[in-house]
């Protein structure tokens, strides 16, 4: 409340700002432009030319031709489509995967229930991320090494999002389950018409929380792919840096920023959106 | 009408019970069996050889070091981005000038792609021409400093930029716990007088107990996940200065094809986040107990 009445008073009614909150707003703001130099030290470097990158001189000329460069030097149409495709097929996968086992683990009880849904949150410990030589084995018994479907299917059933549904799914009152199962609904239309439409801000923090993750993933896609045509935005990225060694720091920034721009533009755009989403998915 | 809502649960059930099964729990048990058998090798099949993986294990020096310094990454990394998301959280939840443009910047490269990051960083870290060298220069008159290729820096080097990756995103879990604090406990502190420093000692730590118990666990499980940067950046280098537990097991089975030994170290990976699990129940329950 004082919050909100604060900036309606007039500037010489509020008392001097004491001097420990001067230094505290010092070292936030200090904090906040270390946190954010590399980000901008890249953007400078990508948007002046070659020889600026080690220069800074606030009179050199801007220019787009490092992207140009970056764009042309290697298939970064081809790994942008790769992830997209990846990122789809992972989180389609989970919405459907995870919401039909979020919705059993909610409405049951039972002992063996309790049992199985402990067996899911092993995984919140217990990653794919760390089961790599297992599963690269495993994949390779199913013929799926060097496939979208290979990166994308450790990560489909997901202990995470079978958490955070079951509990949006429990704050759902029964009363309204009653009601649609007295209309005539069955189990599969009250979850589609009551549940998921409840849950919509669960599923909006699940979904960004996971295609942030999986947009930025890296050692499972570096081990499992092979070829240009499967390879993310991430392996595609790492793969250009190292081969490039003749290391021209502004054609590298310009790819840096062009592979984390979809991701940045959209969480500039929709940050608050972002954050609550984020905090949604913390609360447990 | 009892069995059929049964059958129905358990095909409901059965995709992702079936996958993660799959990819987690079998996984987890195919790693300790297969840490006993030999690794195939052209015409020689894997055959079982006891403890033999475990004791090249414990003879291999680069194990140790690959564990040493995890346990130095974790130690470094842990308290720190802890204690930054909190001075974060508390930052961007106060009454700061430009507390949103703040939380931006502290969030943002939580968006960001550990590659990417290595990318921006590296470039950071060149001597000489890079900013932190010219930085150490303009303020304290270094000379240049090779801070990802000589022993001594380049683990340091490697947290930091885990630390900066991680505490934006710590600062989220402790911005919600801080919103979710009733008012009234800062109001009736207020009243009674208490300063800034003993209602944070007092009121807002203890409160945020659990969320640091839930934070600190997952930055140790990053401790372990998060080697992206590592494997671009120095590729655990210079002389395994910067490979951790992870990197041995990607040098180990994707890099030499030993697969057993990098099940072996997987099994101790494993072991390590069993304990944790272990220690966190514990916390866990003498907490509610307590309450």
């Amino acid at each position: 409340m004082s919050a909100a009445i604060a900036p309606a008073l007039p500037a010489e009614t509020r008392a001097m700002p004491r001097l420990g909150t001067v230094l505290e707003t010092a070292a936030a703001w200090l904090l906040g432009l270390v946190w954010v130099a590399p980000l901008l030290y890249a953007v400078w470097a990508a948007f002046h030319p070659t020889g600026y990158a080690t220069r800074f001189d606030l009179t050199a000329p801007l220019t787009l031709a490092n992207f140009v460069a970056a764009w042309n030097a290697a298939p970064f149409a081809q790994y942008f489509l790769n992830t997209v495709l990846l990122v789809s097929f992972v989180l389609a996968g989970q919405f459907v995967l995870c919401t039909l086992a979020a919705f059993v683990f909610a409405r049951s009880a039972s002992r063996l229930m309790g049992l199985l849904f402990a067996l899911v949150l092993v995984q919140l410990m217990i990653m794919p991320d760390m089961l790599i030589v297992e599963n690269y084995r495993t994949m390779r018994a199913l013929g799926l090494v060097d496939s979208i479907l290979g990166i994308g299917l450790p990560y489909v059933a997901s202990g995470f999002g079978i958490f955070l549904l079951r509990q949006a799914f429990r704050q759902v009152p029964r009363e309204l389950e009653e009601a649609a199962r007295v209309e005539g609904c069955g189990t599969l239309a009250i979850l589609l018409r009551v549940y998921v439409p409840l849950a919509r801000p669960t599923y909006l923090a699940y979904g960004l929380t996971s295609v942030s993750y999986h947009w930025n993933n890296f050692l499972w896609p570096l081990v499992i792919t092979n070829t240009v045509e499967v390879r993310p935005v991430t392996v595609g990225l790492a793969v250009f840096a190292s081969t490039d060694q003749g290391i021209d720091w502004a054609i590298i920034s310009a790819a840096t920023l062009l592979s984390a721009a979809p991701l940045l533009l959209a969480f500039l755009l929709f940050q608050r959106q972002f954050v609550q989403s984020f905090m949604r998915a913390g609360i447990r | 009408m009892q069995g059929r809502a049964r059958l129905h649960a358990w095909l409901m059930l059965a995709p992702a019970m079936l996958l993660l099964v799959a990819f987690t729990h079998y996984p987890a048990v195919a790693t300790l069996w297969h840490s006993f058998f030999s690794t195939p090798r052209g015409a020689r099949p894997s055959r079982f050889v006891g403890a033999a993986n475990y004791a090249a294990l414990a003879e291999d020096p680069v194990f140790w070091q690959a564990m040493w310094n995890n346990l130095i990454y974790a130690l470094g990394t842990v308290p720190l981005s802890v204690g930054l998301a909190l001075a974060m959280a508390l930052w961007v939840n106060g009454k700061l000038r430009g507390r949103a443009a703040l939380r931006m910047a502290y969030f943002t490269p939580t968006v960001l792609p550990m590659i990417a990051v290595a990318n921006l960083w590296l470039f950071f870290y060149t001597p000489d021409y890079g900013l932190l060298d010219r930085i150490t220069g303009a303020l304290l008159g270094w000379g240049p400093t090779n801070w990802i290729g000589s022993r001594e820096t380049a683990l340091g080097a490697m947290m930091a930029i885990a630390v900066w990756k991680e505490a934006g995103f710590f600062m989220i879990f402790y911005l919600a716990a801080l919103q979710a604090i009733p008012p009234v406990l800062h109001e009736a502190a207020a009243v009674e007088g208490a300063s800034r420093a003993r209602v944070f000692w007092r009121v807002t730590l203890p409160l945020l107990g659990p969320t640091t118990l839930f934070i600190v666990v997952n930055a140790v499980i990053n401790s372990f996940r998060l080697v992206d940067h590592i494997i671009v950046m120095t590729h655990g280098g210079p002389d395994n200065a910067t490979a951790l537990l992870l990197t041995y097991i990607y040098d180990a089975g994707f890099r030499f094809w030993d697969t057993a030994l990098a099940s072996a170290a997987t099994v101790v990976l494993l072991l390590l986040l069993g304990l944790l699990a272990a220690v966190q129940f514990l916390l866990l329950g003498r907490r509610t107990h307590y309450r």
